[in-house]
């Protein structure tokens, strides 16, 4: 099925493409438009991305398997990266990670049954005083205990229902219209 | 002896709302500015010059140096190019500039742009730090709407745009050419040396690239004078600076981002400002700068007879009173890096942080060049053979002989920050590691 993004994300296309020298710069920043739209860089989303920006597919692809921002797959409405790194370690986020495997049912990697959460081990996310630490969407959550976590998932799954786009994204309509 | 406390990077910390333009106007925000606007640009390189500031990404190369690299390309482009791919472990400084003081990041830039005659600013930030990048874009958007930027910088005919522009998840974009790739939209893979970045850098111009704290620091280097800059650290002498963020993490009872003059001791950073180890338990060593700099211990002492040397001074001290400074740390067999420690108390397995420092090598290699490719791989699955009590005598020679064999073969320096460390662990600890091969026990958890 062919993709196009929304009139409104590709206003913000259009804002930024006049300020970079090139086209293909905007590789980077339309894969984050359309991924907030899609969920995730879909064929048809890398299509979209080459067509547009005058580039090979191969060289979006290229891009898309480069960085681990970019969805290669479905994801869960609810995606969290525990950092695994040396700094959140040493203060206990294996037991964070262990104690999420165990309440979403779905391992590090996976996406859970009812396609609620994704859970992905992530490397440092530059919050290392405040570890451990997860990224839940697009939230830091730091200084986290084991016993803090249901109230966490619950708020995510809250925010996820009024959240506009299927999931976040750096770039794209949320960062436009909140804080 | 408490050490003094600074606030001059992050005097607006703590203020509420400090990350709009009003409560930074009302700090005295963009008076460095106004300052630049009257100012010619080869005086505001001198007095960046003068302020000795070394590059705050972890390299600590001199910034008006570089700056003077820079030259005019008459009719084409020169770009600055802002280093916040904040990702090496350890490292959380430049992620709290951005949240809680954007507009003094924006003025750097603007400040700098005014310095190097460049009309386009791009500012590439890693792509998890979501927060940072929203508050930098409504940053860049009210000094837009405020005159600062625009077609013209406060009534100057002089067009400047600073644009935002979010990574995707990749430490290897914190390397400078690496950055440059995937700002043009490219994989992140890093590019040879020379040309360097001044000469050829984003889109085949000349390019500045300054992290981001770097730059940061320019609206004081201005407000005060290059020169009392220097002097407010402790280090003016061997032409390292002013006040800079210092980090500290692991097994301290206050971690977290502090702001202090150049040349602090790791003692002082663990005591004073990171409120001593957990539990009062003893340091076992210490991760000075970000994780590709190697550890270092209290018990070493340091060994400097020769009066020319640049640690002479503190010879017989311990490793942890020497000040923090580009060159001392140098001279140490380390690095200052990004001054951001990690800290780890006496029952730390150290087969189990080299483990785990492995694997994070392991993921973010870029892939290019081979040696770091299949090396830090390799030692990140050599590690996990230690840590599980797998591993045999063979093992330990084949480890130090990988990490041999990556330092200096790669384009760019992540393998040897891989090395590095690796190396650094197995001379200190290299009777954990072989512990290992004997008692054949996995290691204890990290915790």
């Amino acid at each position: 099925m062919a993709f196009e993004l929304t009139a409104e994300r590709r206003a913000i296309l259009d804002e930024l493409l006049p300020r970079y020298p090139t086209r293909k710069a905007l590789t980077l920043p339309l894969l984050h438009l359309c991924q907030e739209q899609e969920g995730w860089c879909s064929p048809a989303v890398v299509d979209y991305v080459a067509s547009t920006l005058g580039v090979s597919t191969a060289e979006v692809q290229g891009v898309v398997t480069f960085y681990t921002l970019y969805q290669q797959k479905k994801v869960g409405r609810n995606v969290v990266w525990v950092c695994r790194t040396l700094s959140c370690e040493l203060r206990g986020a294996k037991g964070i990670q262990e104690a999420l495997e165990k309440k979403l049912g779905c391992h590090a990697g996976e996406t859970s049954k009812d396609g609620e959460w994704t859970l992905l081990k992530a490397e440092c996310l530059a919050a290392c005083g405040q570890g451990p630490m997860v990224q839940l969407n697009d939230e830091y959550h730091e200084d986290l205990t084991v016993e803090g976590l249901d109230a966490l998932l619950e708020g995510a799954k809250k925010r996820a229902d009024e959240r506009k786009a299927v999931t976040f994204s750096p770039v794209g309509l949320a960062p436009r219209g909140e804080k | 002896m408490a050490v003094e406390r600074v606030r001059i990077l992050t005097k607006n910390y703590g203020t509420p709302e400090s990350w709009t333009l009003a409560a930074y106007l009302k700090s005295g925000g963009y008076q460095s500015l106004r300052r630049a606007l009257e100012m010619e640009p080869a005086k505001i390189l001198e007095e960046v010059k003068a302020a000795n500031l070394r590059g705050r990404g972890g390299a600590g190369f001199p910034m008006g140096m570089k700056w003077s690299f820079l030259k005019p390309n008459p009719g084409k482009p020169n770009y600055i190019a802002v280093n916040a791919d904040e990702g090496e472990p350890g490292t959380f400084k430049d992620r709290t500039l951005m949240e809680l003081d954007p507009h003094r990041c924006v003025e750097g830039f603007l400040i700098a742009a005014l310095a190097l005659n460049v009309h386009t600013v791009f500012c590439y930030i890693r792509g998890e730090l979501v927060l940072s990048i929203r508050r930098m874009q409504q940053a860049v958007r009210e000094a837009r709407e405020a005159g600062y930027l625009g077609s013209r910088v406060l009534g100057k005919d002089f067009p400047l745009d600073v644009v935002i522009h979010a990574g995707a998840g990749a430490y290897i974009c914190g390397e400078e050419t690496a950055l440059l790739n995937s700002l043009e939209g490219a994989r992140g893979e890093p590019r040879l040396k020379p040309p360097f970045p001044a000469v050829v850098g984003a889109f085949g111009a000349p390019t500045i690239v300054n992290n981001l704290e770097s730059l940061a620091a320019v609206p004081t280097i201005l407000e005060l004078g290059g020169e009392n800059f220097s002097k407010l650290g402790r280090l003016h002498h061997l032409k390292d600076g002013g006040v800079r963020l210092y980090g500290v993490s692991g097994h301290v009872n206050k971690p977290g981002v502090y702001e202090g003059p150049v040349g602090l001791t790791l003692r002082e950073l663990i005591e004073d400002l990171g409120g001593g180890v957990r539990g009062g338990r003893k340091v076992k060593c210490v991760v000075p700068g970000g994780s590709s700099t190697p550890v270092l211990r209290e018990e070493d002492l340091v060994h400097a007879p020769d009066p020319k040397s640049v640690l002479h001074a503190w010879h017989g001290k311990s490793h942890f009173d020497v000040p923090m400074g580009v060159d001392t740390f140098r001279a140490l067999g380390t690095m200052l890096g990004t001054c951001c420690a990690i800290v780890m108390d006496d029952q730390t397995s150290m087969v189990r942080a080299a483990e785990n420092l492995m694997m994070f090598y392991a993921h973010e290699s870029c892939g290019q060049c081979t040696p770091c490719r299949e090396g830090c791989a390799w030692m990140a699955r050599l590690c996990r053979k230690f840590a599980r009590g797998e591993a045999t005598e063979r093992d330990l020679d084949t480890l130090t002989d990988v990490a041999n064999n990556i330092m200096g073969n790669t384009i760019c320096a992540l393998g040897d920050g891989a090395a590095m460390p690796m190396l650094g662990i197995l001379k200190l600890f290299r009777n954990e590691f072989e512990e290992a091969v004997r008692t054949k026990k996995p290691a204890p958890e990290l915790r």
